[in-house]
């Protein structure tokens, strides 16, 4: 029994940080129907970008301000105005295509100009364990898990009572009648990139302490970060929530319990059930067919 | 115009195809081996071509399929079956798994579709990787014969590449007739409107399932070629990244066009050795030139050409209406 409480406390910390990621990759789709095939290789950038301040000699606190502005330029701003917006009227097709060769080339350019090899990242959290309820708890799982969540929670009370919010959302479901309304569409979907860079850069503070910075470490987390989001619901902030967390817990579940070597085929097929059962996902509406 | 036009791609046709089989004779062994990868990758690439680019079916599982046809030769001819048979199986096999890999496209599109195949092509890896009975699991299955045709060993690179150029040009061939065919008529149906189609009294259940397995057995004949050309195969070639690669072929070559995976497949495959003097640069450039190719024209390099000469066909079409215009007045 103790071993279960273990994965499920480490299974929600990794499934908090997928869900970080799956939210930005819903909010993209949601506002400009960008499948973002670059969103791992957007999660392993920034934890780089600080690295890179760091070299350069800044602290650690002020490495990760530079970092989390940095990507919010490169991966927010340039990435939109450079890729999404003179793609987007070709369609959904070109664009994923396109986020592809991107992460290609993020990937290539860090091996590059930065490193081959897994360099260390200092943690945010202190290392060590704490006792809850007579278990050995790491302090590491206990902050990825309540920054995420702070993270998230900070995300929904944002879309859900502001007014911003209720703009965004407005502008992501029927553009044409937010614009009508005098919803600032264009601006809304900018800050939905920026959003989304934001949230990628935290996923990456949190998890890369954990598992090293590594320019491949970003194909595994994008592939867990798209079956979260399809899991929980494709067009919903709250089902990629829901289907981060639960993938996370599969994940170190099927570790333990399936086999180490099939692990990673447990999410897949669980992907592929909720796919031809609940296309929409199991949280998520039902699109209507364009014919 | 187009008398004129037929017999100029006829002679071009002809002299690229004695070029292939020519100036390849005198090429060292590694250029011989990326020749021979090349028309390797093109077939694959055109498998998927008919699946994306004429049925309108997205699938990331090209590559599963070309490690499947690979699995199938490496371990048929390793224990003393003859090529050939090895194909047919490779061949039979994959468009089994195609078809049934099709039964989720009757479902869902799309993205969702991309997600499914995305999912199978992990769980194909997964398998090669953990069932070393039969795959040799990380440590792969070597020494793979090369074939013997007709008493002549291809044991040499120049034959081998003879026996993959042969391979493609059968292949170019069976597609060429596929895709002019009422078969290739309801794939492109499908493609451009799925319930229209079915108005139409297209069966688009049977074509769905057919598009994803003619498309698979051809990733699988690839893979039958790879195994031989190699002679080592080992999970890795066949992870989730070569069926993206195969689908940047595609899209890059030109997804729907005939000619499109076999300039993709040139890209891919001939690209990084021209651009090896970059060293460490090329799959940026590689990368950068994609995107920016994408954003010039989503529909490839051959959209650029079919651009420009339907823009030179309406040209010509607007001056001869000048001219009859004229004509007509002056007739007043």
């Amino acid at each position: 029994m103790s071993n279960l409480f273990d994965l499920l406390v480490a299974g929600l910390a990794t499934g908090a940080i997928y869900a970080l990621v799956a939210v930005g990759f819903t909010l993209l789709w949601q506002t400009s129907q960008t499948i973002n095939f670059a969103q791992g290789e957007f999660v392993m950038l920034p934890a780089f970008l600080m690295l890179a301040a760091m070299h350069a000699g800044a602290p650690f606190w002020l490495a990760i301000i530079l970092g989390i502005l940095l990507s919010m330029i490169l991966l927010g701003l340039a990435f939109k105005l450079l890729l999404v917006d003179p793609m987007m009227r070709h369609g959904v097709l070109p664009l994923a295509i396109a986020t592809m060769a991107l992460a290609i080339g993020i990937k290539e350019s860090v091996k590059q100009f930065f490193s081959a090899e897994a360099s260390p990242f200092p943690s945010i959290v202190p290392t060590g364990d704490i006792s809850i309820l007579g278990h050995a708890v790491s302090l590491q799982s206990i902050g990825v898990l309540v920054v995420a969540i702070v993270a998230v929670f900070g995300l929904t009370a944002l879309l859900n009572r502001t007014s911003l919010g209720h703009q965004m959302q407005a502008a992501a479901q029927n553009p044409t009648v937010a614009r009508i309304i005098g919803v600032p569409v264009e601006r809304m979907i900018l800050l939905t990139f920026l959003i989304n860079a934001f949230l990628v850069a935290l996923a990456s503070l949190l998890i890369t302490p954990i598992y090293l910075a590594k320019f491949s470490s970003g194909e595994v987390l994008g592939q867990a970060a798209f079956i979260a989001a399809i899991v929980g619901g494709f067009n919903q902030v709250r089902g990629a929530i829901a289907g981060g967390l639960l993938i996370g817990v599969l994940d170190n579940l099927a570790a333990a319990y399936v086999s180490t070597q099939y692990r990673a085929a447990v999410p897949m097929i669980f992907l592929i059930a909720v796919i031809l059962f609940r296309p929409q996902g199991l949280m998520g509406r039902a699109e209507e067919r364009t014919v | 115009m187009s008398g004129f036009a037929k017999p100029l791609k006829i002679a071009l046709g002809l002299a690229v195809i004695a070029g292939l089989i020519i100036v390849p004779m005198n090429f060292n062994r590694y250029g011989l081996f990326i020749l021979s990868q090349w028309a390797v990758m093109s077939i694959a690439a055109m498998g998927l071509n008919l699946t994306l680019g004429y049925a309108g079916q997205v699938s990331l599982a090209q590559g599963a399929f070309v490690g499947i046809g690979a699995y199938a030769a490496a371990i048929m001819t390793t224990h003393g079956w003859p090529l050939p048979a090895a194909i047919v199986v490779a061949i039979m096999l994959s468009f089994a798994v195609g078809w049934v890999l099709g039964y989720p496209a009757l479902r869902v599109q799309h993205h969702y579709l991309a997600f499914v195949t995305l999912a199978f092509s992990t769980l194909a890896f997964l398998v090669f990787r953990n069932e070393s009975w039969l795959t040799g699991g990380i440590y792969g299955i070597s020494n793979i014969p090369r074939p013997h045709f007709f008493g002549i060993a291809t044991n040499k690179p120049l034959p081998f590449y003879y026996v993959c150029l042969g391979s493609l040009a059968i292949v170019s061939l069976a597609v060429w007739w596929l895709i002019r065919s009422p078969w290739g008529r309801a794939f492109m149906a499908l493609r451009e409107n799925p319930l229209r189609a079915q108005s139409l009294g297209v069966d688009t259940r049977r074509y769905t399932l057919m598009a994803f397995a003619i498309g698979s057995a051809l990733g699988g004949v690839a893979g039958a070629l790879y195994a031989p050309l190699t002679q080592y195969i080992d999970p890795v070639p066949f992870n989730l990244s070569l069926s993206l690669d195969l689908l940047m072929m595609v899209i890059v070559g030109g997804a729907g066009f005939y000619f499109g995976p076999f300039l993709g497949a040139m890209i891919a495959v001939l690209l990084p050795e021209w651009l090896r003097f970059t060293e460490g640069y090329y799959l940026m450039i590689y990368a950068v030139a994609v995107m920016g190719l994408l954003i010039w024209s989503p529909t490839g390099i051959l959209g650029i050409l079919d651009r420009y000469l339907a823009e030179r066909r309406t040209k010509a079409a607007s001056a001869l209406r000048a001219v009859a215009k004229s004509r007509l007045e002056t007739a007043q």
